[in-house]
């Protein structure tokens, strides 16, 4: 028990002895820092602080010749600690620690103060307090510094292995492309199909291909490969471990058939007598209470509702192999991965709630998911447009944009996709019935990347009317059930009275249900619009904050087809460096025992929520299990006698920070 | 510069110290939010990173009050996403004996509080501290303060 302590303690005696030369680094950050803080006269004062032998101002702290600066300053004035002013840690303490590293200083030997994100951008007007607040926290971090021990990050192992989670377009990609380098992924998929929400669309712009022509043989792929183990109507339970080995509970819900009988013929559907209103058609036409998903799913298997399922046994009669098991139970199966991506998808916005715009109080109000169902050759009215108040073919159609987005009442961020998806749709129907007639009401029309805009002006070109404004007031005609919709047009600065014969409201992208849970098991943070954060907006778009979990798709944010699938294998790409490298390294924060002063009182032990702490019978002391202990440094707070120390987290490191938020006031006689 | 630092001092007047005790994983990334969002806030707290809200010490926290804090900030995940399973489950309960003692000392119920600020959550981070940072200046310099500390 006492070899951990055994390895450390030569190395901490011999550098507690020395004589601590703290060279502090100040980052202008441009004028992100230097705009706002004084840096000169924040440099000149804790040049003035016992210890610290240099001091010195970059315009950019983290460019070649910032790190250069630190380089030779440690090599000029022997310096053996460093501290960093600048932006946050959380970005940037890899880069310097590399740095000081690189120069034969213990990586552990950086500190890094936050005087960006912290100070100079939140007192952007207040630049005397701001560069007071600068000095306070780098002489904090400045005496912490002197008190910082050196440690040794460890290395673990990593089981070749990935769980990707949610079997979209975006999770498929993973899949695909991590199977592809050889390695063995598990696609776990909540829906008894692959394929995601794209596989609902009809066409996908710009270019208009047939959505489930291109998916189709992806999803395919995705089945014949031997690398990948597809886990549909399955979900994730648990999730255990650290980067490098998962252990993950995967549930399977039970299809009540025998997925290995079963040849997805369908016979069972046509005599059950149960129907019930068809979910993968929005709702739209009926299905069974056994059922394929739909005809190009994946695996194309059936399975029973059993919700809805009356007993009658008439499907196990039809059932020509036998498969129908009515006593199937819930199983389970314990993975060990080394990766987990989370690609768990989105919904669309539900506006029947609020019942905005009319929706869900007037019949010939739709969603665009349900236009879209409706368009489709394979959906409930074989591909015929019709209005849901009397199934006639409407001529006058008009569109609602920003439903569910950039709204204070709903969602403030602009969903990305709907104007583009309005657009393909008024043009789809316009292609197949040239005599309707679409109106778009928009608030702006957004075409960011390649070939939308052209689709946005063969829109126009066809005919389509794009008129900018919200509608006020939505009514239906109670007689011809036609919608009235009164909306100001704002370019031509007058209010135009429509009458539609169907409206179609383009809802945008929310988080996915069961995304919070997902969020909990994975330890991942949830932003306010209830969407999963990534590691760094910009530069790490597709890591998180946890070691060895990704994210792809509309689980960070809404995002199109190829933004989607650009994020999956992106991940793959991420996840690749730790599969391939079978190695990841983990912090060297753990918990540390003093065998000397610990009484075995144990009150640390169930502190720990990974086991790390073990009683040691023999010595009769707490001993911490460094491959187990994760930092988080709980049991510290809890020893009542000290003899618990959190590695770099140390109470006295702490404490000199808190004693030096303050100083004595020089009195100026 | 100095004109308009000059015109702030005069119209701020004292400003409290706050030592906010923030989690690396959820209220530290929400300071950081803050800072990218550029939500303004008073100059007060000065943050002080550990690993886990867990790790907070009733020693850490009365230690700032005694070297002359006005206010004591404990935050971490919400509940549900510690990092590390349930250690802010436990600055709950740890908090409540935190609460007794303060109030034992008299320490005024503004001076130490407790609040879980997600990673994304930066306008809640600055509408915390400009909240803390205007009950402070209402109550004047903490009572444990010593004299001659700035």
């Amino acid at each position: 028990m006492s070899d951990n302590k055994g390895d450390e303690k030569p190395v901490e005696s011999k550098v507690d002895q020395e004589e601590k030369r703290v060279g502090v680094f100040v980052c202008e950050c441009g004028v992100n820092i230097g705009g706002v803080v004084n840096t000169k006269a924040v440099a000149e004062y804790i040049g003035t602080l016992p210890g610290v032998k240099v001091t010195s101002v970059n315009k950019f702290t983290c460019s070649d010749s910032g790190q250069a600066d630190i380089q030779s300053k440690i090599k000029e004035h022997n310096l053996n600690r460093v501290v960093v002013a600048a932006c946050s840690p959380k970005t940037h303490e890899p880069t310097f620690r590399a740095c000081i590293e690189e120069m034969g200083l213990n990586q552990y030997f950086l500190e890094f103060v936050n005087i960006r994100d912290h100070c100079s951008w939140i007192h952007m007007w207040e630049k005397e307090k701001a560069t007071e607040k600068a000095k306070d926290l780098i002489r904090m971090g400045t005496e912490r510094a002197k008190l910082l021990e050196p440690l040794q990050a460890s290395e673990v192992p990593v089981t070749d292995k990935a769980l990707v989670i949610g079997a979209g377009v975006a999770g498929m990609q993973s899949a695909l492309d991590l199977a592809d380098m050889g390695f063995q992924v598990y696609l776990v998929e909540k829906e008894p199909s692959i394929g995601g929400r794209m596989a609902r669309f009809d066409k996908v712009f710009p270019t208009n291909d047939c959505s489930i022509c291109i998916l189709g043989p992806k999803m395919v792929e995705v089945a014949r490969n031997k690398n990948i183990k597809i886990m549909s109507y399955s979900e994730v339970k648990a999730v255990d471990g650290y980067v490098g080995n998962f252990n993950v509970k995967i549930e399977h819900k039970p299809r009540y058939l025998d997925v290995a009988k079963c040849t997805g013929c369908a016979k069972c559907s046509e005599v059950c007598p149960v129907e019930v209103p068809y979910d993968f058609n929005e709702g739209f036409g009926t299905r069974k209470a056994i059922y394929v998903p739909f005809p190009q799913a994946v695996p194309l298997r059936a399975l029973i509702d059993k919700d809805n399922c009356i007993n009658c046994k008439a499907c196990a009669k039809a059932c020509q192999s036998g498969a129908i098991n009515y006593d199937m139970q819930t199983s389970y199966t314990d993975l060990n991965v080394g990766v987990i991506i989370g690609a768990v998808g989105f919904k669309t916005y539900d506006p029947e709630p609020r019942h905005d715009f009319g929706y869900g109080l007037y019949d010939n109000i739709i969603t665009a998911m349900e236009f879209e169902r409706l368009l489709n050759a394979a959906g409930p009215t074989g591909g015929h447009v019709v209005r849901p108040s009397d199934c006639k073919e409407p001529i006058r159609v008009g569109f609602v944009n920003c439903v569910g987005s950039r709204d204070k009442a709903t969602n403030i961020y602009c969903s990305g996709v709907c104007c583009m998806y309005t657009i393909k749709n008024a043009q789809l129907l316009k292609e197949k019935r040239p005599e309707t007639d679409h109106t778009v009401m928009y608030i702006d029309i957004r075409t960011p990347f390649r070939a939308y805009e052209e689709s946005y002006n063969r829109s126009r070109n066809l005919g389509v009317k794009f008129l900018r404004g919200r509608p006020v007031e939505v009514k239906e005609d109670p007689v011809t059930k036609n919608i009235k919709v009164r909306v100001e047009d704002t370019l031509a600065g007058e209010m135009r009275n429509l009458e539609f014969d169907l409206l179609v409201l383009a809802t945008g992208i929310v988080p996915n249900e069961g995304i919070g849970q997902i969020q909990q098991l994975l330890k991942l943070s949830k932003a306010a619009d209830g969407l999963l954060m990534e590691a760094h907006p910009k530069l790490k778009p597709v890591d998180t904050t946890i070691d060895g979990v990704f994210l792809a798709g509309c689980a960070s944010g809404p995002k199109d087809i190829p933004y989607a699938v650009s994020q999956g294998s992106a991940c793959a790409g991420r996840a690749t460096i730790l599969l391939k490298n079978k190695k990841a390294i983990t912090e060297g924060i753990t918990a540390v025992v003093n065998p000397d002063v610990c009484v075995g009182c144990n009150v640390c032990i169930p502190m720990c929520p990974f086991q790390a702490i073990k009683f040691d019978e023999k010595a009769g002391k707490a001993n911490v299990v460094k491959a187990l202990c994760k930092g988080c440094g709980t049991c510290v707070a809890a020893c009542p006698t000290g003899a618990l120390e959190q590695s770099h987290f140390k109470n006295n490191q702490i404490l000199a920070q808190v004693k030096n938020v303050f100083k004595f006031q020089e009195v100026a006689v | 510069m100095s004109a308009e630092a000059a015109t702030t001092t005069k119209t701020d007047g004292w400003e409290p110290k706050i030592v906010a005790f923030c989690c690396n994983w959820c209220s530290y990334g929400g300071a950081d939010s803050a800072g990218m969002g550029r939500f303004q806030q008073p100059a007060s707290a000065r943050i002080i990173r550990v690993m886990c809200s867990g790790r907070i010490d009733p020693l850490h926290v009365f230690n700032a009050f005694l070297e002359g804090a006005d206010a004591v900030l404990v935050t971490g995940c919400h509940i549900g996403d510690c990092h590390y399973v349930n250690g802010n489950d436990k600055t709950k309960i740890k908090y409540k004996y935190l609460e007794n003692v303060a109030h034992e000392l008299g320490i005024e119920k503004e001076r130490l509080q407790l609040n879980w600020i997600s990673a994304s959550e930066g306008e809640k981070f600055a509408n915390f501290i400009r909240d803390v940072t205007a009950q402070i200046k209402k109550l004047g310099p903490s009572p444990l303060k010593p004299e001659g500390v700035a």
